[in-house]
């Protein structure tokens, strides 16, 4: 690399459209893969939906039972809550910890390193193009959901602004926390035990199970201080809570923090990581 | 008899050749350990909201959880591992050196996996159900234990039959790695007393998915609301799916030209 001072701008600009070529390229060649496979993909999907299917019936029946709301929500309230839970948890679907095992456990972390960009980059690109069949697969199941549950709704433009940009900052926190999760496999190649305990950690705190407003104050404070509740409760709470705008934007600078930190343990971790790694296979 | 007699080898050295990897064990310890206490978070959160959940008081959900937790560690230690080995045989082509053999195809498949660790789950739902009946304060009568016991396996025939036919679905749709990510979605239903759930759905996963006769009716043989007539249907059920399953399993065979030779 020796590029002479005048030049410098000029393919730092290279770089970037090389970048975001290789982004588009990446998303592209995501979306058709999943619509090729997209019975496999649909039925995947109907086993997500499961999850907050079952949620939703049983909080709206505990509402019902206790005359009406239980924790201030009612049923139609938690309907929205768990029809928005689930766009988001598709949205929120990512590279993980196995994968990571996987790529270094069969060598082929290997090729990968040899490649001008971080492979970070591609797990990037190809989930987030992943998102647009996904999303488009998960409205006729919206369709379904709402007309079954009967959700309650009340949504301003702010709302569903700050929502399309809220759904995408989940994306990367959790993209980030779950590769530095899988550079443990750097280590060991079992990470099965921890991710479990970090999923179990989410589901609790991050509002994957029920609302946050469900637990004890002190549950709710321990949730306010980590980085779990920002990629369920906050973005689905843009769009059924009654959020002022300040709260919006908050919540958003948030997102913001817990993506840097994010990047920044793993690019910590990363650089510990690539200095112990020997390749096995190819 | 003589097929018997292959069945229960191929268990024995499905076993012993899982035995080898005692670190699984410790893995899988540790995540039913975590799954187990994340399923009693979530018991103690719908009880600190209401004392009764459709009739259901809480050592009687914990016996519903007990039993889910139990025939999630059959179907994960016996039935998954076999049916996927059974997709991915199709898949691979390699099917052919199972039909090859001279025992009946059905229980050949049937048979050839095994994953040992898994059974630590048969073990925690068994602690997990001697609590909720402890809780319960135990007038559990000999005719409730055996009802409980014949309720179990009828469910246990059920959603083994229900995996059967799915996989059997491989020999025409050959993508199939999604199966154990939409069964354990589904599944996950049986942790809740199917009385709760809307009329579509409960007949869902009663008749379409077995999970209400695997996992409700032994819990209600445990909490003494089991009565002979929903045993029976249960009963009735299991032989007719099981004579379905075997029937479509031949249809579906004589529809496979194999993959490879």
């Amino acid at each position: 690399m020796s590029t002479t001072p005048a030049t410098a701008p000029l393919a730092q600009e290279g770089r970037l459209r090389s970048l975001a070529d290789f982004y588009v390229t990446t998303m592209r060649t995501a979306v058709q893969e999943q619509f090729q496979y997209r019975a496999a993909t649909y039925m995947y999907l109907v086993g997500m939906v499961a999850e907050p299917v079952i949620y939703l019936v049983v909080w709206s029946t505990i509402a019902d039972e206790s005359g009406g709301t239980v924790g201030g929500l009612t049923a139609g309230e938690f309907a929205a809550y768990y029809i928005v839970w689930t766009l988001v948890r598709t949205m929120n679907i990512v590279f993980t910890p196995y994968g990571w095992e996987e790529r270094i456990r069969n060598g082929q972390l290997s090729g990968q390193l040899l490649r001008p960009l971080h492979p970070i980059h591609y797990d990037l690109a190809e989930f987030a193009g992943g998102k647009i069949p996904w999303v488009l697969f998960y409205l006729p199941i919206a369709v379904v959901l709402t007309l079954v549950f009967h959700p309650t709704f009340d949504i301003r433009w702010q709302e569903v602004a700050v929502f399309s940009v809220a759904i995408w900052g989940a994306y990367l926190i959790r993209t980030f926390n779950q590769s530095a999760l899988g550079l443990i496999t750097f280590w060991t190649t079992r990470v099965g035990a921890l991710f479990q305990l970090y999923i179990v950690l989410e589901l609790l705190l991050s509002g994957r199970l029920v609302p946050l407003t469900l637990f004890p104050e002190w549950v709710q404070t321990v949730a306010w201080f980590l980085p779990f509740r920002w990629t369920f409760y906050f973005p689905i709470q843009t769009l059924v809570g009654d959020l002022s705008n300040a709260e919006l934007l908050g919540g958003l600078a948030m997102q913001v923090f817990w993506t840097v930190v994010g990047v920044g343990v793993f690019s910590l971790v990363w650089r510990h990581a690539i200095k112990r790694y020997t390749a096995v296979g190819n | 008899m003589n097929t018997v007699r292959v069945a229960l080898l191929h268990l024995r050295v499905g076993v012993m050749n899982d035995l080898q990897y005692r670190v699984n064990f410790a893995l899988q310890v540790l995540q039913s350990a975590l799954a187990l206490a994340t399923g009693l978070i979530v018991l103690a959160l719908v009880y600190s909201h209401v004392t009764e959940l459709n009739g259901w008081s809480q050592p009687e959900l914990l016996a519903v959880l007990g039993t889910q937790i139990l025939m999630g560690g059959v179907i994960r230690a016996l039935i998954q591992p076999n049916m996927m080995r059974l997709t991915g045989d199709v898949h691979q082509g390699k099917l052919d050196y199972a039909l090859t053999k001279p025992v009946d195809a059905q229980v050949l498949v049937s048979v050839r996996e095994v994953q040992v660790w898994q059974a630590v789950d048969i073990v925690l739902g068994a602690v997990v159900i001697a609590v909720a009946l402890v809780r319960l304060g135990g007038d559990l009568g000999v005719v409730d234990v055996m009802a409980f016991a014949v309720a179990l396996a009828f469910g246990a025939v059920m959603l083994y039959c229900f995996w059967l036919l799915l996989a059997t679905g491989s020999f025409w749709v050959v993508q199939m790695w999604f199966l154990p990510e939409l069964f354990e979605g589904i599944f996950q239903t049986g942790r809740w007393p199917v009385g709760i759930y809307p009329d579509w759905l409960r007949f869902g996963i009663t008749f379409l998915v077995p999970i209400a006769f695997a996992i409700t009716v032994p819990a209600e043989a445990l909490t003494s609301r089991l009565d002979w007539q929903t045993l029976a249907l249960a009963g009735g059920f299991a032989v007719v799916l099981f004579a379905f399953t075997r029937w479509f399993w031949r249809f579906g065979l004589r529809n496979y030209t194999g993959a490879s030779a």
